[in-house]
């Protein structure tokens, strides 16, 4: 960008005559230049940086909100949100942190510091946009491991944040991901060196608080090559009346023999039975697969949202490269979810799987949407998919919409399906052992859900299982 | 007889229908403990909604009489209670459960009997010591039961499973519906084996089954024969001889 736009865009600020104070604590509801300005300036941003929101934030005036799911929501006001929240003050240590923060915490079963002392996990929380606490950062930077805040890292290390951001999903990508990269508030950065294991599982929690303030995490993730990490990312939102808009970012990069594992555990507010309240949540997770031999894997349990829209993606790049999608999504309630992944083949050989488990209970709406496609240079490309669909009740739905595009010919592509029903007989079959009927709802949904549970790292497994049953209480019947 | 018979289980007056369709019309029936009771009949005489009857399946209606387990009224009973109370059916037609670990399942099973009993839960190990040691009496193959239950087995191993959660369920009164239908004779004298060694004074058998075989191997105490809903007649195994010399119609005329 060139100098004298810059001025520009530094003047304009004058011309609009107004400018949000500083000091304030969350952004007043609306989306303007002045809004991604205050956000900018309260992170500290370079210029560069804040030049990108602005590009973005122009790209998107220009785009349109998609529509294609099979999902349905009364329109979103994007003048009517606040796009920025901060805790009441800044934290250096986890003894600053809130109580109440941390009895929340609790109470999702995430406390921070039994995961520091117990799992060897290291934690960064993400508490209303801002970086409430990152710990391990030293352990971890001994081997050369950079894991910060997004907001950290365009401050620190702005050679790899440029060189990254937006690499895998341009700025322009989609509407929702557009508005994430003019508005995004934080969100997790993580770089591996060449040749290095991550020794640990790395996680962050995100937790929507502020009333009424749309989230927009953005993450960015690269794998050097040759090296390994394993990232967990939970959410969890306790109950609001209001619909929130969450629109999140997630880019990874994986280098020659590099391999990513990104797995979520989301169970952000659903609403009620008539969908009030509960999130709208509209992602966009994209990974590249980079160089030869690299790997990407995105497991995911979805519980949570009102409306879902999301579809980890894999382009397989590099020759030999692989690329895995592991889902379990459940709607109860009046949730709708379409979700699904997309797997590019464009190098030699490479290799994808998709696994996809849908549950659906009460009025919930489940659909998968994937696409594989096959370009003409992915010789020996193959792909297997296979997407299930379970249903409990009969006031739910079930719907699969898999797209196949190869223009190679000597790929090899195998697709199953199936569709059944939790039956009387089964259920019956399980009672007539001493198994209670929620008992026996949650096995044959455990077992269901299997093939992707036992994808998950083990700590984090044992809390999707537990949410899982959460989640079944009372939506069987 | 020395030791008075004492009543595991009294059916009285009892009427059901599956949907729209009365099949039970007044079925009377005392079944005693450590007695092993045959139920023939031809089909549709009612046999398997009987069975359905008394495990509690929601298919099945109850419109009047009732059941007595132990001296507890059980008519409507949950079905989980009952299976906990100590009833067992081994299913004609075993469901499977995809993903659902064979012994896991079997583990919730025993354990969820053990809390009804107020006994402490068997933990993964000690479960296993248990399990090890009955599938190898019952001959099965080990993998089976880290397979998901009754996922891809045959129609005999199916069988055999039943049997297996039967033993360690120890129930005290067990319905056996057509276990024998589908099995080869190996099969059959292997559960049929099982069976008479599960035999004790304070156990009560319901067996259900169209053919003499199986009653050759587990000798009955009683063989009842339904017809229509009904307990058409009551007697020894000489029924069973009649039976299979002139067929249902010799008690048409009753």
């Amino acid at each position: 960008m060139g100098m004298d736009k810059v001025d520009k865009l530094i003047n304009s600020e004058y011309d609009l005559g107004f400018e949000i104070d500083i000091e304030e604590e969350k952004a007043p509801p609306g989306l303007s230049e002045e809004t991604i300005k205050f956000i900018s300036r309260k992170k500290n941003e370079p210029q560069w940086m804040l030049d990108l929101r602005l590009k973005a934030y122009h790209a998107w005036l220009k785009m349109e909100e998609p529509h294609w799911a099979k999902v349905t929501y009364p329109p979103i006001d994007y003048q009517a949100i606040s796009y920025w929240a901060a805790p009441k003050k800044a934290l250096e240590s986890l003894d600053e942190v809130d109580p109440e923060i941390l009895k929340a915490y609790e109470k999702l079963g995430i406390p921070l510091e039994e995961q520091k002392a117990l799992a060897g996990v290291a934690v960064d929380a993400v508490l209303d946009s801002v970086s409430v606490k990152t710990t391990f950062v030293e352990e971890l930077a001994k081997l050369g491991i950079i894991f910060c805040s997004i907001s950290e890292a365009i401050r620190d290390y702005p050679d790899l944040i440029k060189k990254y951001m937006f690499s895998v999903v341009p700025m322009t990508d989609n509407f929702f991901a557009a508005l994430n990269s003019a508005v995004f508030s934080d969100g997790t950065f993580v770089y591996i060196p060449k040749g290095v294991k991550c020794p640990m599982e790395l996680s962050t929690y995100f937790r929507i608080n502020a009333q009424n303030t749309g989230q927009f995490e953005r993450t960015l993730i690269i794998a050097d090559e040759g090296s390994y990490v394993s990232y967990n990312e939970g959410c969890s939102a306790p109950s609001r009346d209001e619909n929130q808009l969450h629109a999140a970012v997630v880019e990874l990069i994986a280098h020659k023999d590099a391999h990513i594992n990104y797995s979520t555990i989301q169970n952000w507010y659903p609403g009620d039975i008539e969908g009030r309240g509960g999130i709208y949540n509209f992602v966009t997770k994209r990974g590249l697969c980079e160089g030869e031999n690299s790997k990407i894997t995105w497991t995911q349990v979805e519980t949570g949202s009102l409306i879902t829209w999301k579809y980890p993606s894999c382009i397989l790049k590099g020759d030999n490269s692989v690329g895995e999608f592991y889902s379990v999504a459940i709607t109860r309630l009046a949730q709708q979810a379409d979700t699904g992944t997309k797997m590019i083949h464009i190098g030699k050989n490479t290799k994808s799987v998709i696994i996809s488990k849908g549950i659906s209970a009460q009025k919930g709406q489940n659909t998968y949407r994937g696409l594989v496609k096959i370009h003409e240079s992915a010789e020996g490309a193959k792909n297997y998919s296979e997407c299930d669909s379970l249903l409990i009740g009969d006031r739910c739905g079930a719907h699969t919409f898999p797209y196949l595009e190869s223009k190679c010919a000597g790929a090899q592509v195998e697709h199953e399906a199936t569709t059944s029903k939790i039956s009387e007989e089964q259920l019956f079959y399980l009672r007539q052992r001493g198994i209670s009927e929620e008992d026996a709802v949650s096995m044959i949904v455990h077992g269901f859900c299997k093939d992707v549970l036992s994808k998950l790292p083990m700590e984090f497994a044992v809390e999707a299982k537990a949410l899982l049953d959460l989640t079944l209480e009372g939506a069987v019947g | 007889m020395t030791k008075k018979m004492e009543k595991m289980m009294e059916i009285k007056d009892l009427h059901a229908k599956i949907g729209e369709k009365e099949i039970l019309k007044g079925i009377n029936l005392d079944l005693f403990k450590g007695k092993v009771h045959a139920i023939m009949g031809p089909n549709g005489a009612g046999k398997s909604t009987l069975s359905k009857a008394i495990v509690g399946h929601p298919d099945v209606e109850i419109t009047e009489g009732k059941i007595i387990y132990k001296g507890k009224d059980i008519t409507h009973m949950e079905p989980e209670e009952r299976a906990l109370e100590g009833i067992f059916m081994a299913f004609q037609h075993p469901v499977e459960i995809p993903g659902v670990n064979n012994a896991y399942f079997l583990r919730t099973a025993l354990n969820a009997k053990r809390k009804h009993l107020g006994l402490p839960p068997l933990n993964a190990a000690e479960f296993l010591r248990l399990l090890k040691e009955k599938i190898k009496e019952l001959g099965m193959r080990e993998e089976m039961i880290h397979r998901s239950l009754n996922e891809g087995f045959s129609g005999g191993e199916k069988k055999l499973n039943e049997i297996l959660q039967m033993e360690i369920l120890e129930p005290d009164f067990v319905i056996l519906d057509e276990i024998d239908s589908g099995l080869d004779i190996d099969a059959l004298k292997k559960v049929s084996e099982a069976i008479n060694k599960m035999r004790t004074d304070d156990r009560t058998f319901m067996i259900i089954t169209h053919y003499r075989k199986i009653l050759d191997y587990i000798q009955p105490d009683y063989v009842h024969v339904l017809k229509d809903g009904k307990v058409l007649k009551t007697g020894g195994i000489e029924i069973v001889d009649a039976l299979e010399k002139e067929g249902y119609k010799i008690f048409g005329e009753e």
